[in-house]
């Protein structure tokens, strides 16, 4: 016991000193490390706290996408800077640095975080330690899914999901609406290419594949799910398209698009449907609720992955990485 | 059972002097590619210690399965990836231009 406890309080002294390195590095490159450090910690943390779901879902989505995207945006703005650079007329200069935050920007947000520090602890406070909360009643509704974390991301706290498939929609239309303006059109740095990357990549990804697979059916009983297994989908279009192989430029726009927003359409339609069937929203009858669940979940987990590859591939779906910047210029 | 726990104790021991050996050298060695050497040998041998340790103690056979796909899965990431990093810093050596 006192084994585990010195593991938590490192664990947290760890995770509060990351943290801290985090938010006082100047070097954009160095954040960005110690943010998929702070991730792989935060995971470790929520393995202590038993809950596999989201120690999987922090590692693959706060360590794992979340790095590469930040990574590949920092590349992005090195070399939009360089082209700024370039066509300014004149003597080369620095650009300007920003003016300091005033005191009152300053002092709202570190208010609101005091605000949030405060509610957290009194909320800690009144915890009593046998307390069950609502897990009683929650067990007692429980019957498709059978593992606690997904149940209730799905059958109880279906619309969260849903909402969450809407905002990863929405954030690829943002980055296609963004990637679209002519100042701003970042082509995609096509990687060149790598025989031994090439050679990993076609080992690897049927492997993702079939992890993928893996982690949607054991999203039924154990740890997994459809956000985890969309986002090893993600991950291996990702590693697609820096091996430059052929079927990510083949894919045409109207495919990716459509299952961009596949997860949040079947999420709509089962609504729909619900609402007619059974009169309330997301509530499927107990015969059909473990095959239709099933449905919407591989449908999402397709979304995710979608999402994430077309967030770091980053072109207009469809358009071939390396027409973008020398045909432009 | 005593046996496999005792042996289970040892090779997870054994596994985290080369994790610790291996941090040594990735925070001493004086550059890029000496670091790279250190951090992939020495890392793989401890995961494959601590793996080994782990099978000992599966419950399945799957188990034992999963955990030697763990191993093979990050022995080929940090090959392919020192190799990568390491044709780059050769490359930045020369001055030659290059991912």
């Amino acid at each position: 016991v006192i084994a585990a406890q010195a593991f938590d309080a490192l664990l947290a002294g760890a995770l509060v000193l990351t943290g801290g390195l985090l938010l006082a590095s100047t070097s954009f490159m160095r954040a960005a490390v110690l943010f998929i450090a702070f991730g792989l910690l935060m995971s470790i943390a929520w393995v202590r706290l038993m809950a596999p779901d989201i120690a999987l879902a922090e590692a693959a989505i706060g360590a794992g996408v979340t790095g590469v995207l930040l990574i590949d945006a920092l590349r992005h703005m090195e070399w939009d800077a360089e082209r700024w650079l370039r066509r300014q007329p004149g003597p080369q200069h620095e650009p300007l640095p920003e003016p300091p935050p005033s005191a009152a920007a300053r002092a709202v947000p570190a208010g609101a975080a005091i605000l949030v520090l405060g509610l957290l602890l009194a909320a800690v406070y009144h915890l009593t330690a046998d307390d069950p909360g609502l897990a009683r009643a929650v067990q007692a509704e429980l019957v498709a899914v059978e593992h606690p974390v997904t149940a209730v991301l799905l059958v109880f706290r279906g619309f969260d999901t849903m909402l969450e498939l809407g905002i990863l929609a929405l954030a690829v239309l943002g980055m296609l609406t963004v990637r679209s303006r002519p100042d701003l059109a970042a082509a995609a740095l096509a990687p060149p290419h790598d025989p031994v990357l090439a050679h990993v990549v076609r080992l690897l990804v049927p492997l993702a594949a079939l992890v993928a697979g893996y982690l949607l059916w054991l999203g039924t009983f154990a740890a997994g799910g459809a956000f985890q297994s969309g986002v090893v989908l993600g991950a291996a279009g990702i590693l697609l398209w820096l091996s430059r192989h052929g079927s990510i430029d083949v894919t045409p726009g109207w495919l990716w698009r459509g299952l961009v927003l596949l997860g949040f359409a079947a999420f709509l339609v089962a609504t729909g449907v619900t609402l007619v069937w059974t009169g309330r929203a997301l509530e499927f009858p107990p015969a059909y609720v473990y095959a239709l669940v099933q449905i919407v979940e591989a449908a999402a987990a397709l979304s995710v992955g979608a999402s994430f590859a077309a967030l770091f591939v980053g072109l207009h779906p469809g358009e071939s990485p390396g027409s973008g910047d020398g045909a432009r210029e | 059972v005593a046996v496999l726990d005792a042996l289970t104790v040892l090779l997870s021991l054994t596994g985290a002097v080369f994790f610790l050996a291996g941090t040594a050298g990735l925070l001493r060695f004086p550059d890029t590619r000496m670091r790279l050497h250190a951090v992939t040998k020495a890392d793989t041998l401890g995961l494959g210690f601590v793996v080994l340790a782990l099978v000992l103690q599966a419950e399945s056979l799957a188990a034992v399965g999963k955990l030697l796909m763990i191993w093979l899965l990050a022995m080929l990431a940090s090959t392919n990836g020192c190799f990568m990093l390491g044709r780059w810093t050769v490359r930045d050596e020369r001055g030659e231009p290059g991912p």
